[in-house]
């Protein structure tokens, strides 16, 4: 029988919740490397028992942890990523310019196609690669000598690279988002990058069409559709069908069209999922009720998702890589609240229920389908 | 001559070791050839103590010996006897988190 692996990431360690395909009864271990700040876990396509951690502290700087055995044994893996060349400079909260320095890694992609190869999205914004399994790290630097460069500006939680969805039927193409930068796509394996931020509009910014500067908190593809992506802009739900060269907005009859996660069904290429949220001042549901919205038709008209889910004094945040499905028949959608709670349904969101309820904030989660 | 260096309990966690550890940091023992010994000897803890880049010691960090903060001497600077022989631990102390 198929199981179900969840890897999720907490403000003061990981845990690895499973379950067999019923996704009834779950057991949770952990925390793994308590204390510390995880970020994000993916695990190998490839390999499923190959899991990476990023692990990250204020006071330590960042680690990368590695298991070969399914989270159940952990090594420290390579940790050293350098920016290539002279780093430069980005512009700061005032506009003006400051140093490019690495802070933490939010977002580990294991490869597609290779499973020694892994890539870090980093903060300040840059794009790593490994080849040999996180031991080493080479900076895929194309990105941020993108002629923008010096123009890209943090968003509140700093300038990070968050996002990175790479193409199933294409190994030389990647996405990956930046915040407050935008969306960028190589063609090329990485060696060069185009901005693909036609279509998004920004009030925030002094052009709200501007080539950059637009504050993308999370893209989500369908591995079927690779041309078509969707997006939780800061504000504003979008969608491309060509590969991010244009997109459109989406958000329709949303209560709020701000939010941070988006995802697909692993079924149904048109079936959307999205938290809205208040306000990039109020980051907690509307009313205090924690909804998902689900858009059967690729956005525009979405439905509210409540049975399962608390309607009153709800008060918690969904983060950008807080958001999974699973590939069983039914689709598995997972999601954790900076309130410590995961939800689950084994429905496609026609119901849910809480997990766990009582982990520190959780900051990601990632399911596995495993047979 | 071998000096002694006091971990804070998350570096402990990470490198698998007991507070208290053993390096050979040379016959004038400086922090530079301290976090040098350090790395070699227990390679899971490069980067947590001095940033990769800068090769100076993370800021939310410090080092203490013989009661006083060191952690603004030049980091060629010789250490303590005390510490240099043996007798006293040098200290990485993390800043105290509130909240």
């Amino acid at each position: 029988m198929s199981r179900v692996r969840l890897l999720v990431g907490t403000r003061k360690g990981a845990f690895v919740l499973e379950s067999d395909g019923t996704r009834k009864d779950w057991t949770v271990s952990g925390p793994h490397f308590a204390g510390w700040e995880v970020y994000h876990l993916k695990a190998s396509p490839l390999n499923p028992d190959r899991i990476y951690a990023s692990q990250t502290s204020a006071w330590f700087g960042q680690v990368v942890q590695r298991s070969d055995d399914g989270g159940k044994t952990w090594a420290a893996a390579g940790n050293k990523f350098l920016y290539e060349g002279v780093a430069g400079t980005h512009q700061w909260y005032d506009g003006t310019p400051h140093p490019w320095e690495f802070k933490r890694v939010w977002h580990l992609e294991p490869s597609l196609f290779d499973p020694e190869v892994v890539f870090a999205g980093a903060e300040d914004a840059a794009l790593f690669r490994s080849t040999d399994g996180a031991a080493s790290w080479t900076e895929l630097a194309g990105l941020r000598k993108h002629g923008s460069g010096p123009n890209w500006a943090p968003g509140a939680g700093g300038m990070c690279l968050h996002t990175i969805v790479q193409d199933p039927s294409d190994a030389r193409r990647m996405f990956i988002a930046i915040s407050a930068a935008g969306a960028f796509r190589t063609d090329d394996g990485g060696e060069t990058w185009k901005a693909i931020n036609q279509g998004l509009r920004s009030q925030h910014i002094p052009d709200p069409n501007a080539e950059v500067g637009h504050c993308v908190h999370h893209i989500a593809m369908h591995p079927s559709r690779p041309q078509t992506l969707f997006m939780q802009k800061h504000w504003d739900v979008m969608r491309t069908d060509n590969a991010g060269d244009q997109w459109s907005e989406v958000s329709g009859n949303l209560p709020t069209d701000f939010g941070f996660v988006i995802d697909v069904h692993a079924h149904e290429p048109e079936t959307v999922y999205v938290v809205p949220i208040k306000s990039d001042s109020e980051h907690f549901p509307m009313d205090g009720a924690l909804r998902v919205y689900r858009s059967r038709g690729g956005g525009n008209e979405w439905e509210a998702l409540t049975a399962g889910l608390p309607q009153k004094d709800c008060y918690v945040n969904v983060l950008r890589d807080a958001m999974s499905v699973d590939s069983l028949d039914k689709c598995g959608v997972y999601f954790g609240t900076t309130g410590g709670q995961v939800y689950a349904s084994a429905d496609g969101g026609d119901s849910w229920n809480a997990i766990v309820r009582d982990l520190p904030a959780v900051l990601s989660v990632e399911a596995q389908t495993l047979a | 001559m071998k000096i002694r260096v006091e971990l804070p309990a998350n570096l402990c966690r990470l490198a698998h070791v007991a507070p208290l550890v053993e390096l050979e940091a040379g016959e004038q023992p400086t922090q530079r050839s301290m976090m040098e010994a350090l790395e070699a000897k227990l390679p899971a803890l490069q980067g947590t103590v001095r940033d990769h880049t800068t090769q100076l010691r993370r800021p939310y960090l410090r080092f203490f010996a013989c009661n006083e903060d060191i952690s603004h001497q030049d980091i060629d600077q010789h250490l303590p006897e005390a510490v240099a022989s043996g007798n006293e631990p040098l200290l990485i102390v993390g800043a105290v988190s509130g909240g």
